[in-house]
């Protein structure tokens, strides 16, 4: 026989989630491959496509000879045989990695780094959220090339999706013999939304070229491959502020600041201010100095007991700040009256200036919450009455829909958000105030014999969140794990030993996790 | 109206003969039925026909210009019977249905059809639903035609060669009076390729000859003795009928470029997968030149004993290739080995794997020690795909570990919109007050509850299955009735009976919910008979309500909006703490949003076009009023609503956010009012193209708020630092 030939078809996997277009990115693949004189197959998997889950495409490509005969081309991905995967989101381009489809032999990978989270991301009661570092590391480690980069930013920008940007990032890398006029081509004679994929195809064609381009020696590569993070930004930001904490504030605060900034050390700085300001604008100038009182006698058990990394007094005051500025009526209806949020509002529903906007508020004031903004005698009445909760819930008990881009509907909220000068006689606000010192007291107390048990018990406060249900539940369990502190102190590791009751804690809303664990 | 639309491509299906056709494997399909001169089409959809069954109703004009008949069946059992018109008849007639599922449901006239034979042929296209991407338990239709005695055909993944394979099927039918199972994979049907066409063909009888010149034939009825008859008829007269006509055509393929002492025999659909493996080993290159004969088994059963004895004749050892369990064709091959006393020793199961699809890396690895223990000098040892190494080996393509924790996951699930997650919000919401129930679900869109965040249903025992699934659950001294799911699909193809019949008759007091969003819309969106919708060539807006209170319901309430969760929770409260005996049906109804947009949207852009007013809605949260606990996420799961980074400087978790993906479906509202979640939620509404009055209203009330809004601000001077004007 005749020795078997070398050639080998060029292969192509797409990984996406359902409805995110990698059939029409599949679809382009073929139209320019047969445009160019190439043989053309794809593969899907159909069926539940459509409905949001994970999807690979297959493509292969291979050149026609005049008369030749058909080649024989695989309707499945070979691990370790594939040319060129692109991935529509970070997690997919994990899972090329995961499936064995990306080699550093042969594997270009093109993906967007932005996230689209996944169920149990999402679901977490805390932060479930996967290092995407991580996946970038894992990925840029399995491949021969690695162009990745936020596309779905540059798509929103071009006003088109994130197909046309992977596919001009696959003609910018130059992997596969078509010119950038032949790639243009398919999506011209696709028919549909052509401009805008056009623009975004450029972007993503400048963008691989661009990065692909061999940094001079000594530069670290890729800068800015995946999007800033808010994380980072906060560390900036709080950077500035502990350098200078008195330009962070208002006239109002200066003096509180300038105390601040002689007393403290830098590492903790940028909390307080967080603080101050945050305090002040819940309640007043009054209630900051409160919260630096309390955490002035934290930072002096620290000086004492810690190790000089003041992470007891940053948690503490972290925590802090947030329980006394709890979730009431008042702030919830003040925040929502605000102009930035108006502003903010419109901006995400992209309004132009000649369109109206209206805000409809799902609001669920219950008999608690009611009674919770009352002076705490009228609040207990209120309670402690069938009639007037029979009353509450007539009103409430289904929800109420408030507009608060009318002028009856704003004028609620308006008058609720300025009820704050009674909040300092509110049923609720003198139930806090005991729970917070309480807290306080246990803290300070652990500090003198285990400081980062200490540590841990400020930051378990994080459980206390939520509204209604969400927030008596969180309290519950609070609770539970503040009961059990002597005994967690006398366990073998009670730094694990809490951490483990916090996470339990959190797997489970309603804490039968967590008491099983007691 | 299907989701997907083929109305354009269908025009395919008119390029003249001698042509290069591009497109995908389920047109090709019909482009084969249309010229073979196919008479009657039926057939019910499900992946990965679903598409095929779309391709058909909109090449409807195509068809019925060819006199050709087409029918959405009721069920593939429906379908299955309408092929009764070829007994009597030369009348040829193709159904098509996801197996083994629909082969299953269909079996019983399938058997009654392969029993009394048939004179025009008929074509059973079965979706092979195997492996990676499949939705059901795996299993073979290769038993189905064993039992049957029905030939079963398995193309190679190639175009030609599936075309080619309808055309030869229903002539092998007619040959030997046998109805044949044309099996498509799952990666066949969206194959995209090519093919040369040949000219479409009016039938030669037609359906109105014979419906006025009837005939019968009582030796085709399957009773006795007529029944006895038919099974020596299939074993003396149609099966050596079929292997004569198989060998004759050339059907399956000896490619021997090599002459070797060994050989591979690979059913048809794996051909392709095993010549990559080839070439990735050296052993062939990518036109089907192989080192190795390879004998193609494009007709999976009957295997014709002659051609094996022949292949097997001078080698050592065969590998076989046959996916999945039980190892049938193995089985045969070895016995037909046996007999001829042949010494070449049958590989198979034993090198790859029993259970579980054969992927490229399960073949690769089963052809590499195959041919190590018959020729290893064929083998470059030191240039071997990487998938082939040992898992340690660096060069793996697996080397580097990233592991299921980092990479989650990621099922389908409910569409963002989608109108049976309230169902779900609301049943959670509902338990919360009567505490959990058993609960029997069936198949359908809908079946997405087991999985996060809803997890709700225990079993799920087949399509329109969900009501008689918990019929076994009755004890008169519990007052914790069991809860069903069905879906409209499954309703009108068996669930009215098998179920709500069978729960009416039996007294069971289960709790029926039948998820009606107007389309078959986990098969793609077809028209059924409850169907909202107009349908030019069916018959809808038949409602599941009097459907069920005419086979005798008395308990019965019809939900007209499932993103009421309040009304729905309410309606599930009293459904499950009803005294009423017999069984309670509650029908929830709502159009599938993934088809709904897809009508509307369009319509949407035109009139802002226009400059009509068009009122746009999305949903938001308040990120500082967001706590970041999820609890919103963990009652809906709407893809929509995400988790964000907290903007705020102390917060450390994320919060939740809508993305602009959000189509404003309510839900978010619903459920913030209903499981009384928190205060972050708004709604969004956009106008355009506001009339005057809108613009009036806007301008007053925009002044008086900023009003307000300057006092407020002043209040809050003093905390931030003051910007200094340059
Ligand atoms: S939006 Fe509400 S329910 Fe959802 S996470 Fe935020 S606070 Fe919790
Ligand atoms: S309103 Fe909520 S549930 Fe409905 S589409 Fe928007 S985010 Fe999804």
């Amino acid at each position: 026989m005749s020795q078997p030939t070398q050639e080998r078809a060029i292969t192509m996997a797409i990984l996406a989630m359902g409805g995110e277009g990698g059939g029409v990115l599949a679809d382009w693949m073929v139209s320019l491959g047969e445009h160019s004189g190439y043989w053309a197959q794809t593969t899907s998997v159909p069926g539940v496509a459509q409905r949001t889950g994970a999807t690979i495409y297959y493509v292969e490509l291979f050149p026609r000879t005049p008369g030749g005969a058909e080649p024989i081309l695989s309707t499945m991905p070979t691990p370790g045989e594939v040319d060129i995967v692109l991935a529509s989101e970070l997690m997919e381009a994990g899972r090329s990695v995961l499936r064995g489809l990306v080699t550093p032999k042969n594997t270009t990978l093109i993906t967007s780094t932005h996230r689209v989270y996944s169920m149990m991301e999402k679901t977490s009661l805390g932060d479930g959220r996967v290092d995407s570092d991580s996946i970038i590391e894992n990925c840029m480690k399995a491949a021969a090339k690695f162009v990745g980069g936020d596309f779905s930013k540059i798509a929103e920008e071009s006003g088109s999706v994130i197909s046309s940007v992977l596919f001009g990032a696959l003609a910018g890398t130059g992997r596969l013999p078509f010119s950038r006029q032949e790639f243009e081509g398919a999506i011209e004679r696709s028919g549909v939304g052509v401009a805008p994929s056009l623009k975004a195809f450029a972007r993503g064609f400048d963008y691989a070229e661009k990065i692909l381009k061999p940094a001079p020696a000594g530069v670290p590569i890729q800068i800015g491959i995946k999007p800033v993070s808010v994380e980072e930004t906060k560390a900036v930001t709080d950077a500035a502020i502990s350098a200078d904490p008195v330009a962070a504030v208002g006239a109002r605060l200066k003096k509180l600041a300038a105390h601040i900034r002689d007393t403290y050390p830098a590492s903790v700085r940028a909390t307080l201010v967080h603080g101050i300001k945050r305090t002040t604008e819940y309640q007043d100038v009054e209630y900051a100095n409160e919260f630096l009182a309390r955490i002035a006698s934290v930072y002096e058990l620290d000086l004492v007991h810690g190790d000089g990394s003041f992470r007891l007094t940053q948690e503490t005051a972290r925590y802090t700040a947030l329980w006394m500025t709890y979730e009431d009526t008042i702030r919830v209806a003040a925040i929502k009256v605000r102009a930035r949020r108006f502003d903010r509002i419109h901006k995400e529903a992209r309004a132009k200036n000649e369109q109206v906007v209206g805000i409809m508020e799902f609001l669920h004031p219950q008999v608690q919450e009611v009674a919770d903004t009352l002076p705490t005698a009228l609040g207990k009445w209120v309670l402690g009455s069938k009639p007037v909760n029979a009353l509450i819930n007539r009103i409430s008990g289904d929800g109420i829909k408030v507009n608060t881009t009318s002028a009856f509907g704003y004028t609620t909220l308006y008058i609720l958000s300025r009820l704050r000068p009674i909040r300092r006689r509110s049923l609720r606000f003198n139930e806090e105030q005991l729970l917070i010192d309480a807290w306080l007291t246990t803290v300070m107390d652990v500090a003198t014999t285990n400081y980062a048990l200490a540590c841990e018990v400020a930051e378990t406060q994080s459980l206390v969140k939520g509204y209604g249900e969400t927030h008596a539940n969180g309290l519950a369990n609070f609770n539970l794990i503040m009961a059990e502190l002597p005994r967690t102190l006398a366990s073998a590791d009670p730094v694990a030993r809490i951490r483990q009751l916090r996470e339990a804690a959190l797997a489970e809303e309603s804490g039968a996790r967590l008491r099983a664990l007691l | 109206m299907a989701e997907r639309s083929f109305k354009e491509e269908v025009q395919k299906l008119r390029i003249p003969a001698g042509e290069e056709f591009h497109g995908e494997g389920i047109l090709a399909v019909t482009k084969a039925l249309l010229q073979s001169g196919v008479s009657y089409v039926g057939g019910y959809q499900g992946a990965p026909i679903s598409h095929l069954m779309d391709v058909l109703g909109d090449a409807n004009e195509i068809l019925a210009e060819l006199g050709v008949h087409f029918e959405n069946s009721a069920s593939e059992a429906t379908a299955a019977a309408m092929l009764a018109a070829s007994v009597n008849y030369p009348l040829r007639g193709a159904i098509t249905f996801k197996s083994t599922v629909g082969t299953n449901v269909a079996s019983d006239a399938l058997a009654n059809l392969a029993s009394g034979g048939v004179t025009g042929g008929a074509l059973i296209i079965v979706g092979e639903d195997y492996g990676e991407g499949s939705s059901i338990m795996q299993e073979r239709s290769h038993a189905f035609a064993m039992k049957s005695q029905m030939w079963l055909l398995d193309p190679r993944p190639n175009l030609t060669a599936i075309v080619d394979s309808v055309e030869y099927g229903f002539e092998l039918s007619e040959y030997s009076n046998t109805p044949v199972m044309l099996e498509l994979r799952l990666r066949s049907c969206h194959l995209h390729g090519s093919f040369i066409t040949k000219e479409n063909k009016r039938p030669a009888f037609t359906r109105k000859e014979a419906m006025e010149n009837p005939r019968r034939d009582v030796s085709r009825i399957v009773l006795p003795p007529s029944s006895f008859l038919h099974e020596q008829e299939k074993i003396n007269q149609r099966m050596p009928a079929a292997i004569q006509f198989i060998k004759d055509r050339k059907i399956n393929e000896m490619i021997s470029n090599g002459k070797k002492d060994f050989g591979i025999i690979t059913q048809g659909g794996l051909y392709n997968t095993v010549m990559r493996g080839l070439q990735l080993l050296g052993l062939a290159d990518i036109y089907g030149n192989s080192e190795i004969p390879v004998y193609v088994l494009n007709v999976t059963y009957p295997i014709i004993a002659d051609e094996v004895e022949e292949f097997a004749k001078d080698k050592r050892a065969l590998l076989l290739f046959e996916e999945g369990q039980p190892d049938y064709i193995e089985q045969n091959i070895n016995s037909i080995l046996r007999k001829a006393d042949a010494t070449a020793k049958l590989h198979g199961k034993d090198v790859l794997v029993m259970a579980g699809e054969y992927t490229p890396a399960v073949v690769t690895k089963g052809l590499l020690s195959f041919v190590r223990m018959y020729a290893p000098q064929l083998i470059t040892e030191n240039d071997l795909p990487g998938i082939v190494l040992p898992p340690d080996s660096p060069e793996h393509p697996m080397a580097i570990k990233l592991t299921p924790q980092e990479v989650h996951m990621r099922p389908p699930g409910f569409c963002t919109g989608c109108p049976e997650r309230p169902i779900f919000s609301a049943l959670k919401l509902a338990e919360r007050e009567t505490g959990k129930h058993h609960v029997s679900a069936d198949i359908g869109c809908h079946l997405f509850s087991i999985l996060p965040p809803f997890d709700i249903g225990a079993t799920t025992m087949g399509y329109g299955l969900g009501s008689a699934g918990a019929a076994g659950f009755q004890d008169a001294s519990s007052d914790k009735p069991v809860l069903a799911f069905m879906g409209d699909g499954g309703f009108w193809h068996n669930g009215l009976t098998s179920g709500v019949g069978n729960a009416v008759f039996n007294e069971s007091n289960q709790v029926l919910v039948v998820v009606d969003n107007a389309y078959s819309a986990a098969t793609g969106g077809q028209d059924i008979l409850s169907s909202a919708a107009d349908n030019p060539i069916r018959s809808t807006k038949h409602p599941i309500e009097r459907a069920v209170r005419g086979v005798g319901v008395k308990w019965a309430k019809t939900v007209t909006n499932t993103f009421k969760v309040d009304e729905l929770r309410d309606t599930f409260i009293d459904a499950l703490t009803s005294k009423e005996p017999g069984p309670k049906v509650i029908v929830a109804q709502s159009e599938c949003t993934l088809n709904r947009t897809r009508r509307e949207r369009p319509l949407a852009a035109k009139a802002e076009k226009e400059g009509k007013r068009v009122v746009r809605e999305r949903y938001g949260i308040d990120p500082e009023t967001c706590t970041g606990d999820h609890s919103c996420i963990r009652i809906s799961g709407c893809p929509s609503l995400s988790i964000t980074a907290n903007p705020d400087p102390l917060r450390k978790e994320p919060i939740a956010t809508v993305l602009s993906s959000c189509v404003g479906c309510g839900l978010c509202g619903e459920n913030a009012h209903a499981a009384a979640l928190c205060p972050s939620f708004y709604r969004t509404q956009v106008i355009s193209n506001p009339s005057g009055w809108d613009r009036f209203k806007t301008t007053f009330r925009n002044a008086y708020i900023s009003r307000l809004q300057r006092g407020i601000e002043k209040r809050y001077e003093g905390i931030e630092p003051e910007l200094v004007s340059a």
